[in-house]
């Protein structure tokens, strides 16, 4: 480095080699050292390398946790204790595992609610959100598959109940429910297909889809919380004025932010690995019982806004029964955040500078959308169904009114640059 | 603000200082993904010393089932006063007659390699690649010998044992069966696991 | 949006505290994993008055006598292990499911997480609240698991205890069924359902003095001792769990202020690079 008459350092060398073979250098610089981020990132813009950290934990866990599990009826809950108690900090990784789950949702719900609020989802990072929304489906479909492998009594109905919906699709649904089970109730078939997909299909498919969106999103630059393109601005050398390289910037900060991340975590994890039964149900502690119920079936916390709204589809229509209805609102209210870059019409991308009514819209959704998460978790009632179908109605306006508010209200001028 | 200059000598100390401190947490969060490849509680109790009843063993015989110790088959045989006086003759064609190179408990390392002489206790696994030998106990000719002198025979490559667990010369085995340390309890009662604390007991 | 944050705290705050759905009124009970004395006690009464029926099928002995103080394990295979089982064995009972079966009608089952499931809480109420009812195949009945289809255990050390009704002046079944009759003639007609789906106000149970081997401050213990034992048995590394923890989140506070600081000395070439 300092004296440039003399050959080249070894690693150099090594690095010039491994460069003619492999754009390694060149990997590093565009995603990192070249890639310029907007400068005023703020909290909410570390959740997406949050998430990023909680699937590599996952995985790693997940692989040691399989080497002493054993997929079998007979077997999967006393392997779940055997790890537990015999394996060498068997505890640890089964915590880490369990907690990690939880952990992964907190953070995409976060980084899907900095999408909605500083409109990242708009032109041109249509393609990153829908990336998006198949990791947030790919990770719903994960976590439900994981959640019948400890083979405890909340698993087995939990999954009972919730393989039962697709028995309300109209004319194909019992045997699609058959198909899906392998048997006429949830069995040891049901259980070696949903490890197969928890363990092997659907990580693939997660860390293929997180690829993918990182890699259109360091094609189309990140948004910022302006909502602002920084690409508009650049100077003679044709870096953004308002970018900074990722790294060293952003991976300190990102650093600092997992830090944070893994104090709260570590405190759930050696403290209140249950989370009250929020995080595993007490019921999970006893082994499957196929002739005995939970007094009161509750889908992991994550489900629940999306089982309230299940739930709050209480009359049939069109002749059609309420269950349909239930499965149609359900499966809608997942789905419908992958239509917000044609429902919003809105001159500006960030919450800060639209007008009142998206604040407001926003405000509801969020309150909405905890209110039915907790609505999901307790047993049903005349005042809860109703709140849940008043919560339902707010969910959905907040997408499907979107096109007409958004147009309709009076927005604040963007700054030219990126404000502080 | 104006006065927060960065300074490269402070960068250079603190990035040093977090890349160790978070170097020695990856080292420390990597600890339970090794520790937990260890043998478990199970393996370990299933490791623990077992108790093997010999009173129903009949002369000549080896005990059957063979007990288990660390999931290792144990041999536990009768071995009648012709065998013992054959295996005191016969040591010219034995690898290591005197069980030099061998692995066997001090109390063991005698020309029957055991505590008593009529009872024999080996490991079952043949020290060339772990398969188990077969317990072959009668004189005659055999397939893999037309002279044998009664002993244990590896089918995986061949190699044969005399009743002392002695490997013969020029086979694949290099050493004798492996004696694991044991005691006897009561007349009847052998405790594989655990070592003989008074080596006055062999009188 | 910092009103974001408060909804969102107000909504979860609270959902946290669901109610218990049990009507009788439980006394509390803090386990105390640190009491190493209770819990030795607690193992001693399992082996003496449970194990007989319900398994640890998840727990063994030479790992209880380990984090249970280093109980010495021919203490344990003296005093605590009663069949041939060896120390570091399963902590099963020796009777077959064929058998329980038979004797009971279900089998008993397992205890190693039934604090996870249930409390300690409730096993510490389970085991006080025994009392004599006739109605029930074994002559007791229990006031935190109605109609439960065991024997009252712990008998001997506990002894006779009974309910103590408000409003019917009575003690056992028999009794109460006097009871019964002459308020049906006083025309209380709806009584007889009452007092069969037991809603009648019995708040107490009451263990007749000198009926047992125990006053009521030492079977309170002992109970107390089972279900710290139980709570412990449920999750064995819960000790060691919160003890590491405090050393990782301390190793944790310590690397997040160098990375604060690190972070802050990066963003010095920002901030002091601002466009005005």
């Amino acid at each position: 480095m300092t004296e440039s008459t003399n050959r080249p350092s070894f690693i150099s060398r090594c690095q010039n080699w491994i460069d003619a073979r492999f754009p390694w250098t060149d990997t590093l610089n565009r995603h990192a050292a070249k890639y310029y981020a907007p400068r005023n990132f703020n909290f909410w813009y570390v959740f997406g390398a949050l998430a990023f950290f909680v699937l590599i934990l996952q995985l790693v866990t997940g692989v040691w946790l399989t080497m002493s599990y054993v997929p079998t009826s007979e077997g999967a809950f006393g392997s779940i204790e055997y790890t537990m108690r015999e394996v060498s900090f068997g505890w640890l990784i089964r915590y880490l595992h369990s907690t990690g789950a939880s952990a992964f949702f907190v953070v995409v719900y976060i980084h899907m609610f900095r999408g909605f609020a500083y409109g990242s989802y708009r032109s041109p990072r249509e393609l990153i959100w829908l990336i998006g929304m198949g990791i947030y489906l790919v990770l719903m479909a994960e976590g439900f598959f994981g959640y019948l492998l400890p083979w405890g009594n909340m698993s087995y109905w939990g999954a009972q109940v919730i393989v039962s919906l697709v028995g309300a699709i109209p004319f194909f649904g019992p045997d699609m429910m058959e198909w899906v089970r392998g048997d006429f109730v949830m069995s040891e078939i049901t259980l070696n297909r949903f490890f197969a997909l928890h363990v092997f299909a659907l990580p693939g498919a997660l860390v293929v889809l997180v690829f993918v969106h990182i890699v259109a999103l360091h094609h189309v630059g990140s948004n910022n919380p302006d909502g602002i393109e920084i690409k508009d601005k650049k100077d003679e050398k044709g870096v953004p004025l308002d970018g900074i390289p990722f790294h060293p910037y952003y991976t300190v900060h990102d650093f600092f932010a997992i830090v944070v991340f893994l104090i709260i975590f570590c405190a759930v994890v050696f403290y209140a690995p249950e989370m009250f039964g929020y995080f595993i149900e007490k019921p999970n502690f006893e082994i499957a019982n196929p002739i005995k119920t939970p007094e009161h079936i509750a889908p992991v916390w994550y489900y629940t806004p999306f089982y309230a709204m299940l739930r709050a589809a209480t009359f049939p229509l069109f002749g059609i029964d309420a269950k349909f209805w239930g499965l149609v609102v359900m499966a809608g209210a997942i789905l419908i955040p992958a239509a917000l870059p044609w429902l919003d019409r809105s001159p500006v991308r960030s919450i800060r500078y639209k007008g009142r009514i998206s604040k407001l819209m926003l405000g509801m959704l969020v309150t909405s959308f905890i209110v039915l998460g907790y609505l999901g978790t307790i047993p049903p009632s005349p005042f809860a169904t109703f709140t849940a179908q008043v919560g339902t109605m707010i969910y959905f306006s907040y997408f499907l009114l979107m096109p007409w508010y958004t147009q309709r209200e009076k927005t604040k001028a963007e700054p030219e640059r990126v404000t502080d | 603000m104006t006065d927060s200059k960065s300074n490269p000598v402070t960068r250079r100390y603190l990035l040093l200082a977090t890349s160790g401190v978070a170097a020695v947490g990856v080292v420390g969060a990597a600890v339970p993904f090794v520790q937990s490849w260890t043998p478990s509680a199970k393996a370990r109790a299933l490791g623990a010393p077992i108790k093997v009843d010999i009173s129903r063993l009949k002369p000549g015989e080896m005990l059957r089932p063979t007990p288990k110790w660390r999931g290792q088959t144990i041999f536990v045989f009768h071995r009648s006063e012709s065998v013992l006086a054959r295996l005191e003759k016969e040591a010219a064609d034995l690898a290591d007659p005197l069980s030099k190179k061998s692995i066997q408990p001090d109390y063991a390392a005698n020309t029957w390699r055991s505590i008593r002489p009529e009872i024999g206790v080996y490991i079952g696994l043949c020290t060339h690649l772990g398969c188990v030998p077969t317990y072959e106990p009668d004189v005659g000719s055999e397939k893999w010998d037309s002279n044998w002198r009664g002993g244990f025979f590896c089918p995986c490559h061949g190699s044969k044992f005399d009743l002392a667990g002695r490997i013969e010369k020029n086979l694949p085995a290099p050493t004798n069966l492996v004696v694991p340390p044991y005691r006897y309890e009561t007349e009847t009662m052998i405790v594989v696991g655990e070592d003989m604390e008074d080596m006055e007991e062999i009188a | 949006m910092h009103w974001l944050w408060v909804s969102a705290v107000c909504v979860l705050s609270g959902s946290v505290f669901a109610a218990s759905d049990s009507t009788w009124e439980m006394e509390s009970m803090k386990p105390d994993l640190n009491d190493v004395d209770s819990l030795q006690r607690g193992l001693a009464l399992y082996a003496n008055f449970c194990i007989g029926c319900h398994s640890l099928q998840y727990q063994r002995y030479e790992r209880t006598a380990d984090d249970l103080g280093e109980i010495p394990h021919d203490l344990v295979l003296d005093s605590i292990i009663f069949t041939d089982q060896q120390i570091g064995d399963y902590m099963t009972t020796s009777m077959s499911e064929e058998d329980a079966k038979n004797w009971f009608g279900v089998a008993p089952p397992d205890l190693t997480m039934v604090t996870r499931v249930r409390s300690p809480k409730w096993v510490y109420n389970f085991l006080k609240t025994f009392y004599v009812d006739e109605s029930r195949p074994y002559g007791v009945n229990n006031k935190v698991f109605p109609n439960v289809g065991m024997p009252h255990v712990l008998l001997p050390l506990q002894g006779i205890s009974e309910e103590v009704c408000y409003g019917y002046a009575t003690i056992d079944v028999i009794e109460r069924q006097g009871t019964f009759h002459s308020a049906a003639e006083e025309g209380v007609t709806d009584s007889i359902d009452r007092l069969q789906g037991r809603e009648l106000n019995c708040p107490e149970v009451r263990t007749i003095p000198g009926s047992g081997l125990y006053s009521v401050e030492e079977f309170d213990q002992a109970a107390f001792d089972l279900a710290n034992f139980l709570h412990y048995v449920s999750d064995p590394s819960r000790q060691q769990r919160k003890a590491l923890g405090t050393w990782v989140i301390g190793f944790l506070v310590i690397l997040l202020v160098l990375a604060y600081f690190l972070n802050r000395e990066y963003w010095k070439d920002i901030h002091n690079d601002k466009p005005d």
